[in-house]
């Protein structure tokens, strides 16, 4: 029953939020903040995960693939894949949920109990269209090149270690494994995906901030669930487009 | 003027406000007083719509407020200000950007316009140099004075103010009182001010709303004060020494 009542509140706040903005002048000058700390802000974080997970990866991939009759090349195809199909959407999606899921519920939520929120209603804004649509178009523009920065820098970690430890997988092989059988649905899929985890993320966060009640201590918890729940929602969402777009 | 017509609101079992009836003036400082947690606030907010109350009706100059849909809300609320207890400025806008919100929002000026607009209000309430800094680099008196400022930027018919000088010094306190009274008669505003502070409460207080236990147990002017026989707002208002002896030198006279 609580779980319908919150689901209930969620859309009637989504609601809100997508309406037209007052002010287009404005609503773009929000957006271009809003891309800067959701998008720009983040790319640091994905790229050091995604070098490091690439590296580690084509190690693995080494080690699975021990074997005389797979060819070597099997391991610059599977880091491809495993970037390109996981990782670079699902995985940076579990460490942005507690990047900007975070800042967005801590944000929105000291906005709430200081009553600034209070203010712009009394000013005449709609102020869930003015917070939080920016947020989430600024998400869902900038993730899908985070996929495809995370999907490149995987795969330079891994020629980092065909670079280095030819014993695992030579550059030579490692290259041509990852010309090998290339789907280019698999990057459509990704980019689809992280679009609605953006849009997961950001509404999902911006409702536990906005719903705050109290002081700090309940701005601290907003911010906690908010990471959950958006990771919840990623993990579900993954598996359900997964269903319906891979098989 | 703003009429207040059989507003009741509970929150669960607890029914705070209790058949409210009241009218403020235009021009005036209206005041709602009474002591903390009596529901001033939860009257403000419900006036101004933040809470919407289970049953009664709130009228600003003849229009209905509380049973019209969100868009007429924001209509009417064009015409409000409101200076909150904490003064809620945007924190990460600085003083002018404050101000210039509410314009940048809602009207059609021109840059220039805006910043004299903006310029006009700042200097109104007494902030000269302090433009560009944030609003945490400011003091408690000073965030009053830019929450002032931005409440009154698009010109409003009703200004609200929640414990406007709750954490302020005394000196500060009758400054921004006498900054409210004179917008107050300045542009004819209905204003609407909660507050459990007697030097307020004389020093500017028109209109008075005396709050008990979330009915409103009593109005009338300040003068009035010394002359009610009624009880809780005795005990209310002459709480303090200070006062008792004000009220015994104000009733030989
Ligand atoms: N959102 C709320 N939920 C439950 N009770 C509330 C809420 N807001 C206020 N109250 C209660 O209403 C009463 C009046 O509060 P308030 O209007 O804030 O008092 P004050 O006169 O000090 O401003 C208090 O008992 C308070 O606990
Ligand atoms: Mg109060």
């Amino acid at each position: 029953m609580n779980l319908f009542v919150t689901m209930g509140k969620y859309f009637s706040l989504m609601g809100s939020v997508l309406s037209k903005p007052v002010n287009r002048k404005i609503f773009f000058r929000r957006l271009k903040a809003e891309i800067e700390q959701i998008g720009f802000d983040s790319v640091g974080i994905v790229c050091i995960v995604s070098v490091f997970m690439g590296a580690v990866l084509t190690i693995q991939m080494g080690i699975n693939f021990e074997s005389p009759i797979i060819p070597r090349y099997i391991i610059g195809l599977s880091t491809r894949d495993t970037m390109i199909l996981e990782f670079s959407s699902t995985i940076v999606c579990l460490i942005l949920s507690g990047r900007v899921g975070s800042n967005i519920a801590s944000e929105i939520g000291t906005m709430r109990i200081t009553e600034q929120i209070d203010a712009l209603e009394i000013m005449g804004v709609n102020s869930a269209n003015y917070l939080i649509l920016p947020k989430i178009v600024a998400a869902f523009f900038t993730f899908p090149f985070l996929a495809l920065l995370s999907i490149m820098l995987g795969i330079v970690g891994g020629f980092f270690i065909a670079f280095t430890s030819p014993d695992i997988v030579t550059v030579a092989d490692y290259i041509y494994g990852l010309h090998y059988a290339f789907v280019p649905f698999y990057v459509t899929y990704t980019v689809v995906k992280i679009a609605v985890f953006a849009i997961l993320i950001t509404s999902i966060s911006a409702f536990f901030g906005y719903y705050t009640e109290g002081g700090a201590l309940e701005v601290g918890k907003s911010s906690t669930k908010a990471v959950v729940y958006s990771i919840i929602a990623v993990l579900l969402f993954n598996l359900i487009l997964t269903q319906v777009m891979l098989t | 003027m703003i009429e207040v017509v059989n507003v009741n609101k509970t929150f669960g079992e607890k029914h705070v406000l209790k058949d409210i009836n009241a009218t403020f003036d235009a021009g005036k400082v209206n005041m709602i007083i009474g002591r903390s947690g009596s529901g001033k606030t939860v009257l403000l907010k419900n006036i101004v719509g933040l809470v919407t109350p289970e049953t009664g009706e709130i009228y600003f100059d003849g229009r209905e407020f509380v049973k019209v849909d969100e868009k007429r809300k924001r209509e009417i609320r064009k015409d409000m200000g409101m200076v909150f207890q904490g003064s809620a400025l945007f924190t990460s806008n600085n003083v002018e950007e404050n101000v210039m919100l509410p314009l940048d929002l809602f009207t059609k000026m021109s840059k220039a316009e805006k910043q004299k607009r903006v310029d006009f209000c700042l200097d109104r309430v007494g902030i000269v140099n302090s433009h560009h800094s944030f609003p945490s680099e400011i003091s408690g008196g000073m965030q009053k004075r830019v929450a002032i400022a931005r409440a009154i930027a698009l010109n409003p018919k009703y200004l609200f103010c929640d414990e406007p000088n709750s954490g302020l010094d005394p000196q500060t306190s009758i400054l921004i009182d006498q900054l409210i009274k004179e917008i107050t008669v300045e542009y004819n505003i209905t204003t609407i001010v909660n507050t459990h502070d007697m030097n307020s409460i004389m020093e500017i207080g028109d209109n008075i709303c005396f709050i008990y236990q979330g009915n409103k147990w009593w109005q009338g002017s300040k003068d009035d004060i010394f002359t009610t026989d009624n009880p809780e707002l005795n005990d209310f208002v002459f709480a303090s020494n200070l006062y008792k002896k004000i009220k015994k030198a104000h009733n030989d006279e």
